[in-house]
């Protein structure tokens, strides 16, 4: 008897002649992510990948953790498998389950035979192993509607897998399967969530933070790390960039008009980090902008800072409410580090009546004053490179 | 020549906890909330001890919050929880020998008018599982079971609890005061299915006056303190950092859990065989006990005089538990063990620093003490 993890890999079974190249970038991203509890072998079967731990010591209740963390996985579930004799599967039905088994009232077997060659059949399967179970744990009675707890059999090529209940996965695409993007990150509770999602679809990410010593601490830019580290329990480890940006800001502060201070200062974080995205193979930006949610985002303003991009802007929390983002944050395990009350980047200068509805030409008029191009070039090059592992 | 064998009680400080203690003291003394560099480096330091208490449990460090020990962990937990969850019911159960830590405070709530079930122990200092099943209900709020009894070290079914609340449906959290099991055997808050766990620093050779509660991520339970930000609000106050620091370190330091339980059982079984020897002991601790607690009672032979004879010899044992010195033993009590082997028992307790040589002297000790103390008599 040994313990594993089945897995069913949800959207990508619809992924045709590809499929094969996607599941290959799912195993390659849990064989890394589960690298600190060990080493696994994995095994693809009928749209199930079944990940086994090659130590046997290995810590399962960590692996299932991690891997209901991994996108690409729709769901999954923790069992065992068994040699193919009767008994056997019985018995350990029994001993396997017993936990679930003793914490519920009423219960239903469902089996699944791929290999025809096994001499019983589904439903007789269902009806044996359920008198057997019945038999053993006299408190239980059989519910095929509602069940407290579902005994999976699954009679397969080499071994027969039991397994209980059936965990919801992460969803999403494997991570990578999209290529890179990088997540513009302030420390407040959008950028996080916006990077969750956009990692979900398949996008690796990298990162960059704009830090304005002294107008923002070094806590600030450990609440970054510290979010960074939460979003990579997810996506996977994320390079940070982290852009020395006071001298700019300082620039607009002095020759730019106040009211115009933040959609200036985003063009400029625009610019730099499209400079790190063309030296890192990122192929777009991320922000956690949504429409109308303070002044830089109305529609003007977004038009003003998307005028100076080259490569595409996601903005996955475009059309959400400021609830809906905070549901995300608290399920992703952000929202409390998020409202840590340190000045950010944005924070800094912020004007009393900023323009709602800048035009690009008073924009592009304003930042005329000041040559700016140098210090920006110089920042990309400055920025500082932190690892943010997923542990 | 000295043995220590009072470790339910107390350890004795590692090097490491007293190394780090010193530090926090000395080099990194600022306040974890401070936002200057002193302050940020006592925060790393805060975080650093917080994910070596997270290591051992198998938890996140999000999940450990710092108390002032055992007592206000089990105060605090299981307060907490019956107030959180008061408006689902207002029974809890839990057993007739928890620590007085658990237990007052279980009266305490009595007497605001929540129904406390303690459920009775067998002859071995267990709850019996059906009782469990029994008496967890659809209108149970909190079952809280320590999982090692500090006097005899019987271990507690703790496991089961999550079976019986699921089975009755039962909105209840569930609280496991884990002090006498920490870095003794393999605690992990997911595998014993628990929502709140409970450890003490001063157990596991770290300083005194520090411990944790664990509480499982999304659980939420109400403060007792009030005041600042720190610990998420659970437990508001500037942190002790020395005594954390020390605790961290002394989590860092424990040794592979399982060796050491494999160990402490060869000692235990030595010292065991040893004790039957001499005759006219019996043994209060079930055969399947944490090996580090033994409990005997030395027939004929009260245990303040074995106690005091013993320390005049350099040998610490404790009779019963170090909290409630000279009252009767509850647990034993409980029990049902005869009258005379009430009046003597005696608590052996190892820690990972128990030596075979010391076990001799005890002993020894404990058969001259049958011969000088009946001499005294």
């Amino acid at each position: 008897m040994k313990e594993v993890i089945l897995i069913k890999n949800g959207e990508l079974a619809l992924k045709g002649l590809n499929r094969r190249t996607f599941e290959d970038m799912l195993i390659k991203n849990m064989k890394h992510r589960l690298a600190p509890v060990g080493k696994f072998k994995f095994t693809v079967a009928q749209s199930t990948i079944v990940a086994e731990a090659v130590n046997e010591d290995a810590d399962l209740d960590r692996a299932v953790e991690i891997i209901s963390k991994v996108f690409g996985i729709a769901a999954f579930s923790r069992a065992i498998a068994v040699s193919k004799d009767f008994q056997t599967i019985l018995k350990n039905a029994e001993e396997y389950l017993a936990d679930d088994l003793m914490g519920a009232s009423t219960f239903k077997v469902e089996a699944k035979r791929s290999d025809k060659k096994f001499p019983l059949k589904s439903p007789e399967i269902c009806r044996e192993a359920g008198g057997y179970l019945l038999n053993k744990f006299p408190h239980l009675t059989v519910d095929v509607h509602n069940p407290d707890i579902v005994v999976n059999i699954e009679i397969r090529d080499e071994y027969a897998y039991i397994h209980g209940k059936q965990i919801k996965g992460a969803g999403g695409m494997p991570t990578g399967s999209a290529g890179r993007a990088a997540l513009l990150i302030s420390g407040g509770i959008d950028s996080p969530v916006a990077g969750y999602m956009m990692a979900k679809r398949g996008i690796e990410l990298i990162a960059v933070h704009f830090a304005s010593p002294p107008y923002t601490s070094e806590r600030a830019e450990q609440k970054v790390h510290s979010l960074l580290r939460q979003v990579a329990k997810y996506s996977g480890r994320i390079a940070l960039w982290v852009v020395p940006f006071t001298e700019i800001q300082e620039k607009i502060k002095d020759y730019c008009p106040e009211d115009i201070f933040t959609v200036v200062m985003r063009r400029m974080m625009m610019r730099v980090a499209q400079d790190i995205c063309a030296r890192e193979r990122a192929a777009a930006l991320i922000t956690g902008e949504s429409v109308g949610q303070v002044a830089s985002q109305t529609m003007p303003a977004i038009a003003c800072t998307d005028a100076i991009c080259e490569i595409p802007v996601f903005r996955p929390l475009i059309g959400m409410d400021k609830d809906e983002v905070i549901e995300i944050s608290r399920k992703i395990e952000t929202f409390d580090i998020s409202i840590l009350p340190y000045e950010d980047c944005c924070t800094v200068f912020t004007p009393k009546h900023p323009k709602t509805r800048p035009t690009i030409q008073y924009v592009e008029e304003a930042e005329a004053c000041y040559d700016f191009a140098p210090l920006l070039e110089q920042a990309a090059k400055d920025a500082r490179f932190i690892l943010i592992e997923n542990k | 020549m000295q043995a220590y064998f009072d470790n339910s009680a107390t350890t004795k400080p590692c090097p490491e906890a007293v190394e780090a203690v010193a530090y926090a003291m000395s080099e990194n003394w600022g306040n974890p909330s401070s936002l200057h560099f002193i302050g940020n480096k006592a925060n790393e330091l805060l975080e650093e001890s917080r994910r070596a208490v997270a290591d051992v449990l198998s938890c996140t460090s999000g999940e450990i919050f710092f108390t002032s020990g055992g007592t206000e962990s089990n105060n605090l937990a299981i307060t907490g929880a019956a107030y959180r969850n008061k408006r689902f019911g207002k029974r809890i159960v839990t057993t007739s020998v928890e620590h007085p830590s658990s237990d007052e405070i279980l009266t305490k709530l009595e007497g605001e008018g929540f129904e406390v079930i303690r459920l009775k122990v067998n002859s071995e200092g267990k709850v019996n599982e059906q009782d469990l099943f029994e008496a967890v209900t659809q209108d149970t709020i909190l079952v809280t079971m320590m999982l090692v009894n500090n006097e005899v070290g019987s271990i507690m079914p703790v496991q089961s609890i999550k079976r019986a609340v699921a089975r009755a449906k039962s909105p209840a959290l569930i609280h496991c005061d884990a002090v006498q099991a920490f870095g003794k055997m393999p605690v992990k808050p997911t595998q014993l299915g628990v929502d709140l766990l409970t450890i003490s620093s001063h157990k596991i050779h770290g300083p005194k006056g520090v411990g944790a509660l664990y509480i499982r991520k999304g659980v939420k339970i109400n403060p007792r303190a009030f005041g600042g930000e720190q610990e998420m609000k659970i437990r508001p106050g500037t942190e002790a950092m020395p005594a954390i620091a020390g605790f961290g370190a002394a989590a860092k330091a424990l040794p592979d859990v399982k060796k050491e339980l494999a160990d402490a059982t060869e000692k235990r079984d030595y010292m065991v065989a040893e004790l039957e020897k001499i005759g006219g002991v019996e043994f209060n601790s079930p055969k399947d006990a944490l090996p580090f607690v033994t409990n005997i009672s030395v027939m004929g032979i009260k245990s303040e005089p074995l106690l005091n004879y013993l320390s005049a010899r350099g040998v610490c044992v404790s009779s019963g538990s170090a909290c409630s010195k000279g009252k009767k033993s509850r647990v034993l009590t409980e029990m049902g063990l005869s009258h005379e082997r009430m009046e003597s028992p005696i608590r052996i307790s190892f820690s990972r620093y128990t030596t075979k040589e010391e076990i001799d002297y005890l002993i020894d000790c404990i058969k001259n003490a049958k011969n000088d103390i009946r001499a005294i008599k």
